[in-house]
This record gives structure tokens, sequence and C-alpha cells, in this order.
């Protein structure tokens, strides 16, 4: 169900197919079987009425972020991005293009990077989510983010966040496989406008190399 | 009473002046080239890295309040509209809905799309959603011009009514010597006009703000502003209230480039009345569309240029007209083509063309990026004429002493003499290589104050309202205060972004680090005199008598401390000093900060695809503080460059007025996987206009990268590329009409 910064989709329903749909004949049915499924996945904590279909009004919900239990009230209109940013307050994620295009908001779903605008926060229930809060902190910080320091990828900090994640998926998939093509391309879905790349790249490429990196 | 101090200024090892300067009796002695620094020139990491990389630093938009409501505006994506019926009934009555207020009444005039029409406030944004679809508004839509070429035409309906679109402004014409006669003497001459494309700054954090009212009357304001004063000082105004009512805070900010100046918009105001009537923190940002549409541009250009040289190839006039748009204002639009070279013999008129579109912004160096890319066309296409190496004609006319270095040095970097030969080569890909020249001018100004303090247990606070939107002014300052101190930066807390704070320059022209890094500096040295004098008293011994090894304090019998040891001195209150900005020393090394950039590009001649391979960009911004945040801007300068170049074009529907890829998927900036190869070479000067030698580096660095790189895809080509952005299709055509 995951549009990956990469551009590669992986199965199931995204919010890009949902409003793809929503014109066809079809998208009624598609919808209510989808939310039914979710309604099973999460168990009790998601109501449902007898056509399994939530909403429209704020549904009970519980997701799991940063390895915890998170439960929140949310329209099933409303974007894992802007749950998790206005309800949760995890604001590391950034709603920049809010259409799938910059990266900015990319956290992973179940260790894969996705772009959090482009997944319903309905959808996302029954999942790992992990942000950029769950990677590092400031003192404790990623290989990623330590070198991300280093090597300044980062100006106005805005993309930071979204790169930071895309980047440690990188290092963590291929480790010190990974090369400058790699970086590049495992990055391609997240836009810098202060214009950082140079450095991104670098940075990541030491991550890759460290120990910790892999 | 101010001493004269005399120095030598420049580039170490490179061209260097002697000048005499006076000094306020209360700031530090200037540098000068031979300055030993410890801290100053190394490479600081940015002290914010780690909060914002791991996802920690709030920014604006990140603000979540206490009982906080939502505010955006219902925008007219008309052009030329007057509006004729607004129903907010039904709106008004939806669930959530806190608030509905019209903006434009029945008659009301739009000038250009996206103009806010209606603004609501709401519990949620789904609600906010829900209810501005509810609003109906019915308009007259009249005929208007989106387009210089459109806006100039015979007959085209007027954006003022009270005058023509196209206005030659105050500074618009130029003239000196006496063009003519030089044309009709000219050994050679080329004409040609260049056209450059509307860019939008697109920051990746919106405009906007959030407006929280503290009780009494009083605000306080998140904004996402390069200029946390003059925020203030327009949202009190607003307000109707002192603006000691209003405290601005931007810790952090997610670029600007120039649009963020200014001080509050419409939707800002329309949060603060929301936020003043329900007593409830309000947060308005907009949303990409309205980002695209009205919150800032770079001007197009039309540039028709005519430049001449004699038979030593020196050149000797340039005569020409520029026309552009800065949307429904007024001047604004035009484009630095007169400088960098001697031209004895100048006349240029600029006119900007008023039409209905989002207005003009200040943006990264304003006028110069499309001004250099004409200019630099033209000085190629006449050094071909002439059949002189491009590199050697520019030696040849240009009188800045930094930038014959510069050039050399670039070329060398590049090689240049090597590429030219074998470029563009045989095969259907061709290579080629080009330059272009990069000038400001920012020395710095005004009179800020930084304040400091110390406390006993050796801990340092430097605190100023100004904001850091990603240049690494917290870096700076914290260096030069530890400059100062003999410490390390991360030893310095630096609070700034704040209204709380002595005010501090908006980010504009390259203007903070010059402006406020002076003042820091001299807070650093007032805190070592009062350290000093604390150690005189307990000595015993005049303070006078106290030297500063730059790391330790020292007195007479052998005497010594380190900061931390003096800092035991300091009483339970603590220390606090304050440095202030001096006026500008009136010689320093050059009025200009010089710099080029040389492009490396290959072209498919078959797809028309351009790929840039590497550009290397040599630039000055007088002393070099942190060469690793310095090294970022110049990066960023050449990427959003060759962005501009290649890339990035706000297009408008002629008919409809409205911009036709107001998204990031639709505007193209360049991505990572177009990325070039990038050398940065910095000569870090002194620039001998205040203590620290600083001038500003953010704007020269984007000046020249579209010029070189049109430039290296002419060369590849054997044809003269004369409008941007160089698209597959512009490449194609300009070979198709070569053929």
């Amino acid at each position: 169900m995951t549009q990956r910064p990469d551009g590669r989709e992986e199965g199931g329903f995204s919010r890009r197919t949902l409003l793809k749909g929503a014109g066809a004949t079809a998208a009624a049915g598609a919808l209510g079987g989808a939310v039914e499924a979710l309604a099973q996945d999460a168990g009790p904590g998601l109501p449902a009425n007898a056509s399994g279909i939530a909403g429209p009004g704020p549904v009970p919900m519980t997701l799991r972020v940063n390895g915890g239990e998170r439960k929140l009230d949310v329209e099933p209109r409303r974007t894992l991005l802007d749950a998790l940013r206005g309800d949760l307050d995890l604001t590391g994620a950034k709603r920049v293009c809010d259409r799938g295009t910059c990266g900015a908001c990319t956290i992973w779903l179940d260790g894969e990077p996705v772009y959090a605008c482009m997944v319903l926060a309905i959808e996302a229930v029954g999942s790992e989510i992990t942000t950029i809060e769950g990677l590092g902190t400031p003192d404790a910080p990623h290989p990623v983010q330590t070198a991300f320091r280093k090597y300044d990828a980062l100006q106005c900090g805005f993309c930071t966040p979204g790169f930071v994640m895309s980047c440690a998926w990188a290092t963590k998939t291929h480790g010190a496989e990974l090369d400058d093509a790699g970086v590049r391309a495992s990055t391609c879905g997240n836009l810098c406008r202060c214009g950082t790349y140079p450095h991104v790249i670098a940075a990541t490429l030491e991550a890759a190399a460290s120990e910790e990196g892999k | 009473m101010p001493r004269k101090v005399t120095y030598t200024v420049g580039q170490a090892g490179g061209p260097t002046r002697e000048i005499s300067v006076n000094v306020h009796d209360l700031d530090v002695d200037p540098w000068g080239v031979d300055a030993k620094l410890r801290v100053v020139g190394t490479e600081v990491p940015r002290l914010d890295a780690a909060v914002k990389a791991s996802g920690r630093a709030k920014y604006t938009y990140d603000m979540n309040r206490p009982g906080m409501a939502y505010s955006r505006l219902l925008r007219c994506f008309h052009a030329h509209a007057v509006v004729t019926s607004v129903d907010t009934s039904a709106a008004a009555k939806m669930p959530g809905v806190l608030g509905v207020t019209t903006l434009l009444d029945v008659g009301g005039r739009i000038t250009f799309a996206g103009k806010g029409v209606v603004a609501v406030c709401a519990e949620t944004e789904e609600q906010l959603d829900d209810a501005l679809h509810a609003i109906e508004v019915a308009y007259d839509v009249r005929p208007g011009a989106v387009t210089t070429d459109d806006g100039r035409a015979e007959g085209a309906e007027r954006v003022d009514e009270r005058r023509d679109n196209a206005v030659v402004g105050r500074r618009g014409r130029q003239e000196r010597g006496d063009p003519d006669a030089a044309l009709a003497a000219a050994a050679a001459q080329v004409s040609a006009t260049f056209r450059t494309q509307v860019q939008t700054h697109s920051a990746l954090e919106t405009h906007g703000c959030v407006v929280e009212p503290t009780g009494d009357g009083e605000y306080t304001v998140w904004a996402s502003t390069q200029g946390t004063g003059s925020f203030r000082g327009t949202m009190a105004r607003a307000l109707g209230i002192g603006a000691d009512k209003v405290r601005v805070i931007t810790e952090h900010m997610g670029g600007g480039f120039g649009a963020k100046l200014g001080g509050v918009d419409e939707w800002d105001r329309a949060a603060a009345f929301f936020a003043r009537d329900l007593g409830r923190p309000v947060k308005a940002m907009l949303d990409r569309r309205a980002e695209h549409l009205v919150a800032g541009n770079r001007p197009d250009s039309i540039q028709e240029m005519t430049l001449a040289a004699n038979a030593e190839g020196e050149i000797t006039a340039l005569v020409g007209t520029t026309h552009g748009t800065a949307g429904n204002g007024g001047g604004g639009a035009g484009a630095a083509n007169t400088r960098i070279y001697r031209i004895p013999n100048l006349r240029m008129t600029q006119t900007t063309v008023s039409t209905f579109a989002g207005r003009a912004r200040a943006f990264r160096a304003p006028g110069h990026p499309q001004g250099i890319f004409a200019l630099d066309g033209s000085v190629d296409a006449l050094a071909e004429k002439m059949q002189i190496d491009p590199l050697a004609f520019r030696l040849k006319n240009d009188p800045h002493p930094l930038r014959q270095v510069q050039w050399r040095v670039g070329a060398e970097r590049i090689e240049w003499e090597r590429l030219r030969r074998e470029y563009p080569g045989d095969g259907t890909v061709k290579r080629g290589v080009g330059c272009a020249a990069a000038i400001w001018f920012q020395r710095g100004r005004g009179n800020y104050v930084v304040n400091l303090q110390v406390a006993r247990d050796g801990s340092v606070i430097v605190s100023n309202a100004v904001q850091d939107i990603g240049t690494g002014t917290r870096t700076v300052l914290a260096m030069l205060v530890a400059e100062e101190l003999g410490l390390t930066p991360e030893r310095i807390t630096v609070r700034i972004g704040d209204t709380n704070f002595p005010a501090g320059p908006g980010s504009g022209g390259s203007t903070t680090a010059p402006s406020i890094g002076p003042a820091a500096r001299e807070a650093g040295y007032h805190a070592r005199l009062a350290l000093a004098a604390l150690l005189a008293e307990s000595w015993e011994c005049e303070p006078d008598k106290i030297d500063w090894s730059g790391t330790t304090f020292s007195g007479p019998g052998g005497k010594n401390s380190t900061f931390d040891e003096a800092c035991k001195l300091i009483g339970p209150e603590g220390l606090a000093v304050s440095g202030q900005r001096r006026p500008n020393y009136k010689q320093g090394f050059s009025g200009e900060t010089a710099g080029c950039q040389f492009a490396e590009v290959e072209v498919d001649t078959e797809t028309g695809v351009i790929r840039v391979l590497r550009i290397v960009a040599v630039h000055d911004a007088g002393r070099i503080v942190d060469p690793l945040t310095a090294r970022s801007q110049v990066v960023g300068g050449v990427i959003q460059g060759v962005s501009y170049a290649l890339h990035e074009d706000r297009r408008m529907d002629r008919n409809l007025g409205d911009m036709v890829n107001p998204t990031l998927d639709t505007y193209r900036i360049l991505g990572i996987a177009d990325c070039p190869k990038i050398d940065c070479l910095l000569t870090s000067i002194d620039s001998g206009f205040n203590n620290a030698g600083m001038m500003g580096l953010g704007e020269p660095v984007t000046v020249p990268t579209a010029g070189a790189v049109a430039n290296a895809v002419s060369h590849a080509l054997g044809v003269r590329m004369t409008e941007l952005p160089i698209t597959p299709a512009r490449v194609l055509a300009a070979l198709g009409g070569a053929r």
C-alpha cells in the first residue's frame, strides 16, 4: 500500500490510487472493502458500520509509532502525515508539497520508506511506523545524522528529516556497498531547495561505510 | 574619540592594499589580512545541525499550540475579475467553523490569480477545507495579460487604471559616453535578444505564522520570516497595537531566498484578527499553490543587447533595452546587465511591464542571474565573432583585481584550455565549457546590538533577534565570540530569532553576517575586557597590564588565567556586556565582492537533454568565518542556478491567467540525480569595511551559474542559447534553426 520515494509502488491501497479511483463507479466498493480489511486488521480498536465503512467523523484508532502505541481520533481522510504532525506532535516529517513529490514527509512504514502525505492514517493501523524522532536523538544520533552534521548536509533543514530517513534506509539496506549512484537513487524522491545534494551524498557514503550504518 | 588604525586588507598571498581607518573608541581593532585566528576560518559544524537532523527543530509550520485553530483564505484564481457576489452563509454554519471574514466586497477588483477573497477559521484543517468549499463567490471575469509580451501589447488592459502597463523606472535609464559613435567605430559588434523566465522561490516551508494571544492585549507570533523585526512592526500595525505588545519568534526557518522579507501579508493579518477575536492561537500556513502564486517570484526578462569592441578586443559600447514583468506591482523587473566589464559607452533602458499576475519579491540577487546571462552571453558571442578565447576576452575587459585572480584559478581547476580545445568533440553527444561572472556589494549595515552574558560557571549566552534562515548565522555568531574569548564555538549558547532580544538585521541582500558579525565580535571583546578588569582587581594591577594571548590572560609577576578561571571572579549575578555594529570604514579593499563560475556540460543532440557535469565556483565574500557552512551556501547558489538554467519556469495560461504548474511535481526544481559535481573555491579576504572584514555571500553565488551553463551549452552546440530555461525542446529548436 505504499508509495516509496524511489517510485516503486507496493501492493495495496495508497492515497494516490484512492484519488485516481475516486471518479470510477467501482471506487465506493473498493474503498469499503479496503476499510473493512483494515478494520479486521486493526481488531476491535477500529469501529466501522455494518457496511464496513469508517467515518466520516473522527474514528478512534491506535498507531504503532517508534515502538510505542499511540491512540488518536482522526477522520478517515486525514493523512498519516497530518496525524503524526497535528495529533501526535511528531513534527519532524514536514508537509511541503502534500502530493508525493518532495519527500520531506518521508517516514518508514514496516521498515520501508514512504511518503506520509500519501498514506491515510487509517491505512497505517497495524503497521510499524518509524519517524525521524524514532531514528536518533541529538544526543544519541543515528550515523547518518552524525554525518549530516559533519558534512553540513543541511541548510534551512526543512527537507533534512525526509532526507535522513531516505539515507538511513539506504545505509541500512545497502551498507558499505552503497555508492554515489545508490545514494542518488535512494534520495531522488527527496527535494532540497537550499541545494545540499553533494553534502548529502558525502555524508551518506560515510555513514554507510561506518560499522553502525550497516 | 575614534582612533586611527592602519592595516593591510585584501587576500593573503594575493592582491592587498594598506588602508587607514577610523575605529570607534569602543570597537575592537580590525583583524587585517595577516591575523592569526584560532576559530574563525576553521570548519565548524553548524550548531543547530543535530537538532535539525534529528527532526527536533521546531519551525513555524511545526507549532502546535493548545487550543489552536486553523485559518486559510478562499482565493480567486482569475487574473482579472470583479467580485459580483459573495455568499458565506452556508460556510459560517458548518461544524467547527469559528470565523468567516470577507476580504473583498462586491465590486472589489482582483488583479492577479491567487488573491484572497474570504478568510475562514476553523477547529480542524478538514473542517476548514469543507467550509472553503461551501463559499459561493461570483465574478465578472475580465481580460488581462499575464506575460510581458501581452502586457506591453497595444490595447492591453491596464493593471493600474491610472497609467500604462509599461513604465521606465526611476533608475531605468543608464547612459554614458557616446554609444552611437562607439558602435559606428567598432571593429565588431553582436546583437541578440535574451529571454529569461519567471522563477518562483519555492521555499520548502511555505509562508505563514501562528498568532497566539497571551493576555493583556499581547501576542506571541511564530513566523516564517526573514526579518523578525519587520514582521513584529507590521503585525503590531495590523493589530493597531504597539510593537511592544508583539513578540515574534523565528527559531528555525524553512527557506526564504528573499520571498519572506517585508513583514506580514494578508493571510497573516487574517490569522491575527481571528486570534484576537477568538482569544485562541490561530495557525495560517500557505498551501503550495498559493506559495507559487502569491508569495513572490523572480521577474522574467527580454533583454535586447548590442555589444561592441575595438580591434584590440576592448569592449567599447553596450546598447540595449530590457522588458520584464514583476506582476501586478510597479517596478523591480530590471536586469543587471551593465556591470562587471569596462563599458565606456553605454545606453540601457529598462522597462517594467505590469501584468495581471502575482507580484515579484526580492529573489536571491534580484536582477542579476538574468542580467549576467545576457551580458556574459553577449561577451561570449562577441569573443567568438572576433575569434578571441572567451576567457582571454574577459581578462582583458574585467577591471576587478580579485576577479582577475579568480578567472585564472577557476580556469586552471576546470582545465579551460584543454576543454576548449577538445570540445565539442565528434558524435551526437557534444560537450562544452563556459564561464560567467559574479558581483555583489554587501558590506553590512545598521547599528545592531548583540548582548552577551557570562556566568561564573563559564557559560556564555549571545543574544539578538536576528533569524538564521539556513545560512549558519547562529554558528557564525558563536565563532566570532569564541574567537575573542579563547573558547570553542560549541561552548557558546546562541539565542536568536526572538524579538525579546535586541533588534537584528533582516536577512536580505546578503546583509546578515556582515551586519551582525562585527557586533558579536565587539561583544566578545567587551566581555574579555570586563574579565581583564576583574583580574586586574584580583591581581592588584592596572587593567592595561593584563595581556591576552588568544586563550589566556597574563599579568605582572608571571600570573596567568584561563577564561574559565577568570569567570570565577564574576559575581553571582553574572556579567553582561554588549557589542554594537559601528559604521562601515570608508575605504576597504573593494566595494564589490567578486566571483566567477565555470560550467562543463554534455548535450545529447538527438534528444536535446543537457547534463551539467561540473561547476567550478570561485567566490569571495570578505573574510570567510566558517568555510564549511560558506561552502554550503556556494553549492546551494550553484544548484539553484543550474535549476534556473535548465528547469524552472512559472507557466501561465495566457487565456485563464492562472499558473498551470503550481505544484512541486510540475514546477521542476533540480533533484539530486541531476546534481553536477561542484568545486567550490573560496578566496577569503579581509574586506576592510568592519572589524571582522566580512561581506555577504548568499547572493553572488547564484549570479553567474545560468550564464555559465548557457555559454557551455552554446559551446557544445555551436549555436547561441538565448532563452532560459534551456529545455530539450529549445536545444532541438536551436539546432534546427542552425541547420
